[in-house]
Protein backbone atom coordinates (compact mmCIF):
# COMPACT_ATOMS: atom_id res chain seq x y z
CA UNK A 1 0.00 0.00 0.00
CA UNK A 2 1.18 3.29 -1.26
CA UNK A 3 0.69 6.16 1.25
CA UNK A 4 -1.14 8.78 -0.29
CA UNK A 5 -0.07 12.66 0.51
CA UNK A 6 -1.69 13.99 3.46
CA UNK A 7 -1.50 17.53 4.17
CA UNK A 8 -2.83 19.82 7.45
CA UNK A 9 -2.97 23.59 6.72
CA UNK A 10 -3.90 25.56 10.04
CA UNK A 11 -3.94 29.15 10.79
CA UNK A 12 -3.11 29.57 14.68
CA UNK A 13 -6.02 32.36 15.20
CA UNK A 14 -8.03 29.58 15.52
CA UNK A 15 -7.91 26.68 18.33
CA UNK A 16 -9.17 23.39 16.27
CA UNK A 17 -6.00 22.45 14.49
CA UNK A 18 -4.52 20.23 17.60
CA UNK A 19 -8.16 18.38 17.97
CA UNK A 20 -8.15 18.43 13.79
CA UNK A 21 -4.13 16.75 13.88
CA UNK A 22 -5.36 13.71 16.79
CA UNK A 23 -8.58 13.04 14.73
CA UNK A 24 -6.32 12.98 11.55
CA UNK A 25 -3.55 11.04 12.96
CA UNK A 26 -5.85 8.46 14.49
CA UNK A 27 -7.65 7.94 11.18
CA UNK A 28 -4.20 7.22 9.58
CA UNK A 29 -3.03 4.65 12.95
CA UNK A 30 -6.30 2.63 12.11
CA UNK A 31 -6.05 2.29 8.42
CA UNK A 32 -2.07 1.90 8.95
CA UNK A 33 -0.52 5.05 7.53
CA UNK A 34 2.27 6.91 8.99
CA UNK A 35 0.73 9.52 10.81
CA UNK A 36 4.41 11.15 10.87
CA UNK A 37 4.30 11.92 7.66
CA UNK A 38 1.73 14.51 7.86
CA UNK A 39 2.69 17.73 6.36
CA UNK A 40 1.72 20.44 8.63
CA UNK A 41 1.95 23.76 7.37
CA UNK A 42 0.74 27.58 8.99
CA UNK A 43 -1.12 29.79 6.63
CA UNK A 44 -0.13 33.50 8.71
CA UNK A 45 -0.90 36.36 5.39
CA UNK A 46 -3.66 36.53 3.37
CA UNK A 47 -1.39 35.97 0.33
CA UNK A 48 -0.47 32.48 1.46
CA UNK A 49 -4.18 31.75 2.46
CA UNK A 50 -4.51 32.56 -1.23
CA UNK A 51 -1.74 30.74 -2.88
CA UNK A 52 -2.60 27.99 -0.69
CA UNK A 53 -6.37 28.50 -1.61
CA UNK A 54 -7.23 28.24 1.93
CA UNK A 55 -10.63 28.71 3.14
CA UNK A 56 -10.16 28.27 6.62
CA UNK A 57 -8.43 26.32 9.19
CA UNK A 58 -8.02 23.38 10.07
CA UNK A 59 -8.18 22.09 6.32
CA UNK A 60 -6.89 18.65 5.32
CA UNK A 61 -6.20 17.38 2.02
CA UNK A 62 -5.79 13.68 1.01
CA UNK A 63 -3.76 13.42 -2.47
CA UNK A 64 -4.54 17.20 -3.27
CA UNK A 65 -8.43 16.50 -2.15
CA UNK A 66 -10.35 18.49 1.08
CA UNK A 67 -11.60 16.12 3.15
CA UNK A 68 -15.01 18.54 2.59
CA UNK A 69 -15.82 20.40 -0.77
CA UNK A 70 -14.94 24.13 -0.14
CA UNK A 71 -17.37 24.85 -3.04
CA UNK A 72 -17.12 28.84 -3.29
CA UNK A 73 -15.69 29.56 -0.08
CA UNK A 74 -13.27 32.62 -0.43
CA UNK A 75 -9.70 32.26 0.80
CA UNK A 76 -9.13 33.49 4.43
CA UNK A 77 -7.43 33.53 7.79
CA UNK A 78 -10.60 32.28 9.86
CA UNK A 79 -11.69 28.98 11.33
CA UNK A 80 -13.78 26.80 8.67
CA UNK A 81 -17.08 25.47 9.52
CA UNK A 82 -17.67 22.48 9.32
CA UNK A 83 -20.95 19.77 9.20
CA UNK A 84 -20.76 16.73 11.21
CA UNK A 85 -22.83 13.55 9.55
CA UNK A 86 -25.39 14.24 11.99
CA UNK A 87 -25.73 17.98 10.99
CA UNK A 88 -23.64 19.83 14.09
CA UNK A 89 -21.16 22.55 13.21
CA UNK A 90 -18.23 22.01 14.29
CA UNK A 91 -14.43 23.77 14.03
CA UNK A 92 -13.21 20.65 12.57
CA UNK A 93 -14.22 17.57 9.74
CA UNK A 94 -16.14 14.75 10.98
CA UNK A 95 -13.79 11.86 11.69
CA UNK A 96 -16.12 9.83 9.79
CA UNK A 97 -15.21 12.41 6.53
CA UNK A 98 -11.57 11.96 7.61
CA UNK A 99 -11.40 8.19 7.32
CA UNK A 100 -13.65 8.13 3.95
CA UNK A 101 -10.86 10.30 2.54
CA UNK A 102 -8.16 8.60 3.52
CA UNK A 103 -10.01 5.00 2.51
CA UNK A 104 -10.72 6.61 -1.45
CA UNK A 105 -7.40 7.53 -1.81
CA UNK A 106 -5.75 4.44 -0.66
CA UNK A 107 -8.08 2.55 -3.04
CA UNK A 108 -7.44 4.58 -5.91
CA UNK A 109 -3.60 4.49 -5.35
CA UNK A 110 -4.02 0.66 -5.28
CA UNK A 111 -5.81 0.90 -8.53
CA UNK A 112 -3.31 2.32 -10.68
CA UNK B 1 -7.55 46.38 28.78
CA UNK B 2 -9.96 43.68 30.14
CA UNK B 3 -13.16 43.92 31.80
CA UNK B 4 -12.71 41.90 35.11
CA UNK B 5 -15.08 39.64 36.94
CA UNK B 6 -16.31 41.73 39.74
CA UNK B 7 -15.48 44.93 38.50
CA UNK B 8 -18.02 47.48 36.68
CA UNK B 9 -18.70 46.53 32.99
CA UNK B 10 -18.91 49.06 30.11
CA UNK B 11 -21.66 50.55 29.08
CA UNK B 12 -22.47 51.00 25.59
CA UNK B 13 -24.97 51.90 22.75
CA UNK B 14 -25.18 49.83 19.99
CA UNK B 15 -27.31 49.65 17.04
CA UNK B 16 -29.83 46.15 16.52
CA UNK B 17 -30.40 44.69 12.81
CA UNK B 18 -33.56 46.96 12.79
CA UNK B 19 -31.13 49.87 13.53
CA UNK B 20 -32.77 50.06 17.04
CA UNK B 21 -29.86 51.08 19.93
CA UNK B 22 -29.77 48.90 23.02
CA UNK B 23 -27.71 48.95 26.47
CA UNK B 24 -26.80 46.77 29.30
CA UNK B 25 -28.52 47.47 32.41
CA UNK B 26 -32.31 47.98 33.46
CA UNK B 27 -32.50 44.38 34.42
CA UNK B 28 -31.63 41.81 37.15
CA UNK B 29 -28.76 40.89 34.74
CA UNK B 30 -27.45 41.01 31.10
CA UNK B 31 -26.01 38.99 29.29
CA UNK B 32 -23.18 40.31 26.70
CA UNK B 33 -22.25 37.77 24.42
CA UNK B 34 -19.61 38.51 21.84
CA UNK B 35 -20.13 36.37 18.92
CA UNK B 36 -20.31 36.17 14.98
CA UNK B 37 -21.77 35.18 11.57
CA UNK B 38 -18.96 33.52 10.03
CA UNK B 39 -17.24 30.77 13.45
CA UNK B 40 -18.05 27.51 13.87
CA UNK B 41 -17.83 27.87 17.97
CA UNK B 42 -20.33 30.60 17.66
CA UNK B 43 -22.30 28.66 15.27
CA UNK B 44 -22.57 25.39 17.16
CA UNK B 45 -23.60 27.58 20.59
CA UNK B 46 -25.77 29.48 18.90
CA UNK B 47 -28.82 27.72 19.41
CA UNK B 48 -27.59 27.52 22.92
CA UNK B 49 -27.45 31.04 23.78
CA UNK B 50 -30.67 31.61 22.35
CA UNK B 51 -32.47 29.33 24.39
CA UNK B 52 -30.86 30.66 27.46
CA UNK B 53 -32.64 33.99 26.13
CA UNK B 54 -35.96 32.65 25.87
CA UNK B 55 -35.44 30.76 28.97
CA UNK B 56 -34.67 33.74 30.75
CA UNK B 57 -36.82 36.80 30.03
CA UNK B 58 -35.82 38.53 32.76
CA UNK B 59 -32.50 38.54 31.78
CA UNK B 60 -30.92 40.95 28.90
CA UNK B 61 -29.42 39.26 26.68
CA UNK B 62 -27.27 41.37 24.21
CA UNK B 63 -25.68 39.63 20.93
CA UNK B 64 -22.96 41.42 19.56
CA UNK B 65 -20.98 41.34 16.39
CA UNK B 66 -17.82 43.35 16.43
CA UNK B 67 -15.85 41.59 13.71
CA UNK B 68 -13.99 43.63 11.16
CA UNK B 69 -16.31 43.05 7.98
CA UNK B 70 -14.21 44.69 5.58
CA UNK B 71 -11.78 41.48 5.59
CA UNK B 72 -14.55 39.06 6.69
CA UNK B 73 -17.69 40.65 5.07
CA UNK B 74 -19.71 37.76 6.36
CA UNK B 75 -19.91 39.66 9.59
CA UNK B 76 -21.17 42.56 8.06
CA UNK B 77 -24.50 44.61 9.40
CA UNK B 78 -25.77 43.52 6.27
CA UNK B 79 -25.13 39.71 6.36
CA UNK B 80 -26.37 40.16 10.16
CA UNK B 81 -29.92 41.69 9.02
CA UNK B 82 -29.88 39.16 6.80
CA UNK B 83 -29.22 36.10 8.78
CA UNK B 84 -31.36 37.43 11.38
CA UNK B 85 -34.06 37.52 8.83
CA UNK B 86 -33.35 34.11 7.50
CA UNK B 87 -33.50 32.47 10.36
CA UNK B 88 -36.60 33.41 11.81
CA UNK B 89 -35.88 36.25 13.61
CA UNK B 90 -33.79 35.90 17.22
CA UNK B 91 -35.08 35.96 20.92
CA UNK B 92 -32.37 38.60 21.43
CA UNK B 93 -30.92 41.70 19.38
CA UNK B 94 -27.78 41.21 17.42
CA UNK B 95 -26.19 44.37 17.93
CA UNK B 96 -23.14 45.81 15.44
CA UNK B 97 -19.99 46.45 17.20
CA UNK B 98 -18.68 48.47 14.04
CA UNK B 99 -15.85 50.48 15.74
CA UNK B 100 -14.85 47.30 17.39
CA UNK B 101 -15.05 49.79 21.07
CA UNK B 102 -16.89 48.01 23.05
CA UNK B 103 -15.00 44.75 22.10
CA UNK B 104 -11.86 46.76 23.10
CA UNK B 105 -13.68 48.26 26.45
CA UNK B 106 -14.73 44.29 27.31
CA UNK B 107 -11.32 42.91 26.30
CA UNK B 108 -13.45 40.17 24.19
CA UNK B 109 -11.01 37.70 22.99
CA UNK B 110 -13.06 34.86 21.39
CA UNK B 111 -16.61 34.32 19.48
CA UNK B 112 -18.30 33.40 21.61
CA UNK B 113 -16.92 35.46 24.39
CA UNK B 114 -20.09 35.85 27.76
CA UNK B 115 -20.10 38.66 30.02
CA UNK B 116 -22.85 38.16 32.59
CA UNK B 117 -23.90 41.41 34.59
CA UNK B 118 -25.57 41.93 37.70
CA UNK B 119 -28.47 44.45 38.80
CA UNK B 120 -25.67 46.64 40.10
CA UNK B 121 -23.65 46.68 36.91
CA UNK B 122 -20.92 44.15 37.82
CA UNK B 123 -19.51 41.77 35.80
CA UNK B 124 -20.13 38.55 37.87
CA UNK B 125 -19.37 35.68 34.87
CA UNK B 126 -16.95 35.88 31.82
CA UNK B 127 -16.01 32.72 29.27
CA UNK B 128 -17.91 30.04 27.72
CA UNK B 129 -21.51 28.93 27.22
CA UNK B 130 -20.24 25.87 28.82
CA UNK B 131 -17.16 22.98 28.66
CA UNK B 132 -18.10 21.78 24.84
CA UNK B 133 -19.31 23.45 21.43
CA UNK B 134 -19.93 20.03 19.75
CA UNK B 135 -22.09 18.54 22.56
CA UNK B 136 -25.69 20.14 23.00
CA UNK B 137 -26.95 18.13 25.98
CA UNK B 138 -24.28 20.63 27.62
CA UNK B 139 -26.89 23.28 27.00
CA UNK B 140 -24.83 26.07 27.86
CA UNK B 141 -24.79 24.44 31.58
CA UNK B 142 -21.88 27.42 32.81
CA UNK B 143 -24.25 30.66 31.83
CA UNK B 144 -27.40 29.13 33.17
CA UNK B 145 -25.40 28.40 36.55
CA UNK B 146 -24.21 31.51 36.62
CA UNK B 147 -27.27 33.15 35.50
CA UNK B 148 -29.38 31.21 38.42
CA UNK B 149 -26.97 32.28 40.76
CA UNK B 150 -26.98 36.12 39.87
CA UNK B 151 -30.94 36.19 40.21
CA UNK B 152 -30.79 34.41 43.72
CA UNK B 153 -28.89 37.02 44.63
CA UNK B 154 -25.43 35.05 44.72
CA UNK B 155 -22.38 35.27 43.22
CA UNK B 156 -21.85 32.29 40.82
CA UNK B 157 -19.65 29.19 41.85
CA UNK B 158 -17.57 29.49 38.72
CA UNK B 159 -17.37 32.79 37.82
CA UNK B 160 -14.77 32.70 35.06
CA UNK B 161 -13.83 29.61 32.59
CA UNK B 162 -11.79 30.50 29.35
CA UNK B 163 -13.54 31.44 26.15
CA UNK B 164 -13.12 29.42 23.56
CA UNK B 165 -13.52 30.10 19.98
CA UNK B 166 -12.61 32.50 16.56
CA UNK B 167 -10.27 35.40 17.72
CA UNK B 168 -12.41 38.92 17.14
CA UNK B 169 -11.00 39.87 13.77
CA UNK B 170 -9.56 43.21 14.65
CA UNK B 171 -8.86 46.14 12.09
CA UNK B 172 -5.76 46.95 11.00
Amino acid sequence: MTQPRVELLFWEGCPSHPQALAQLREAMQELGLDADAIEVRHVDTDERAEAEGFVGSPTIRIDGVDVQEPGDEPTALTCRIYHRRDGRISAVPDPADVRHALHTAITTRSRK
Amino acid sequence: MTTAVGTEAPTFSLPDTDGVEHSPGDAPATLVVFTCNHCPYALAWHDRIAAVARDYPNVKVLAVSSNDAVRYPRDSYEAMRERVQAEGGWPMPYLYDETQDVARAYGAKTTPDCFLIDAQGRVVYRGAPDADHEDPSQNAAWLRDAIDATLAGSAPATAQTTPVGCSIKWKD
